[in-house]
């Protein structure tokens, strides 16, 4: 369970690492802790899942990843998590969802990110998914993603005031 | 974004190390200086091929909710509309998208109760009906993508 000091960890590095030789010696000093301290709560936070990783998160249009498609299908509910599991284990697939529908508007409850560098390579990543679902796919479509309007991650208001139950 | 930008990118990909000195750590595995890693990180963050360095945390996992919504935002309310919706710390990330539903957003917050609270706000505040669609279930999710 998190507690004040994590929250504050949190919210002092939701934005980022400092990009200084010791970052978080200089987190730590920031918040009044030991370098120690600080790092020993970041493994523990990672260890524990609330920290998925440490790292870069990078622009996909600026790598080179024009094609960004949110596939979705319609399938039939008691096949979902049997065929959501096989979808998510293909290697191009890197975000993979059974998420509600809305009818009549819509019926999609599968969801699949795939990115590519041309519109060939997503289509033939389709075409894969496609071919795996079958004749269980009862419809599909892709939204392609044309502009980010924004980019920032989980920002949280004011998390050193929430406490802890 | 040159070829050594490239390996920086996929290995700060990977998981940066806990440790005293984790710059000089990855240098060294990419066999160039500290400073120069720093200010290419700088570099890639400033020209917007990074988005963010730093801990990904799990909102979930924290205690709080996700959901992805979206909206049918009118062409010419478009940019007004983005506006109202971007303005709100919660959501994370919003993407333009090609279909009827063209405006999809990720909602972030402290608390599942809270999720329910902006998506009232943003029907109020565009006028628009935000169409609800928390995962049910998570089958994957990787978030490295290769340079």
């Amino acid at each position: 369970m998190l507690d004040d000091i994590d929250r504050q960890i949190i919210q002092a590095t939701q934005t980022g690492l400092p990009l200084t030789p010791q970052p978080y010696q200089a987190i730590a000093e920031a918040l009044g802790l030991s370098a120690d301290e600080l790092m020993a709560r970041l493994t523990a936070m990672q260890n524990d899942g609330i920290i998925r990783r440490i790292g870069a998160v990078p622009n996909h249009y600026k790598l080179g990843y024009r094609f960004n498609g949110m596939t979705v299908w319609n399938i039939p509910d008691e096949f979902i998590d049997e065929l959501g599991q096989k979808v998510g284990q293909l290697d191009f697939v890197s975000h993979c969802y059974h998420r509600p529908r809305h009818p009549p508007e819509w019926l999609y409850n599968l969801f699949a990110m795939v990115h590519g560098k041309s519109q060939q390579a997503v289509d033939a990543q389709i075409q894969q998914i496609a071919e795996l679902l079958g004749d269980y796919n009862l419809g599909c479509d892709v939204l392609y993603s044309s502009k980010i309007l924004k980019k920032t991650g989980f920002r949280s208001r004011d998390v050193i005031s929430q406490k802890s139950p | 974004m040159d070829e050594l930008d490239k390996k920086i990118i996929n290995a700060l990909q990977d998981g940066f190390p806990i440790c005293d000195a984790p710059y000089r750590q990855v240098a060294e595995q990419l066999g160039l200086g500290e400073q120069e890693l720093l200010n290419r990180l700088k570099a890639l963050l400033d020209n917007g091929t990074l988005t963010r360095f730093g801990p990904l945390y799990n909102a979930e996992q924290m205690g709080g909710a996700l959901t992805l919504a979206a909206v049918k935002a009118p062409k010419e309310r478009y940019d007004e509309i983005t506006d109202i919706i971007n303005a709100f710390p919660e959501v994370a990330h919003n993407y333009a998208r090609n279909h009827e539903l063209n405006m999809w957003f990720v909602l972030a917050t402290e608390t599942p109760g809270q999720i329910q609270q902006t998506i009232s706000a943003i029907e109020q505040q565009t006028g628009l009906t935000v169409y609800n669609m928390p995962k049910n279930k998570e089958y994957f999710v990787n978030l490295k993508l290769e340079a």
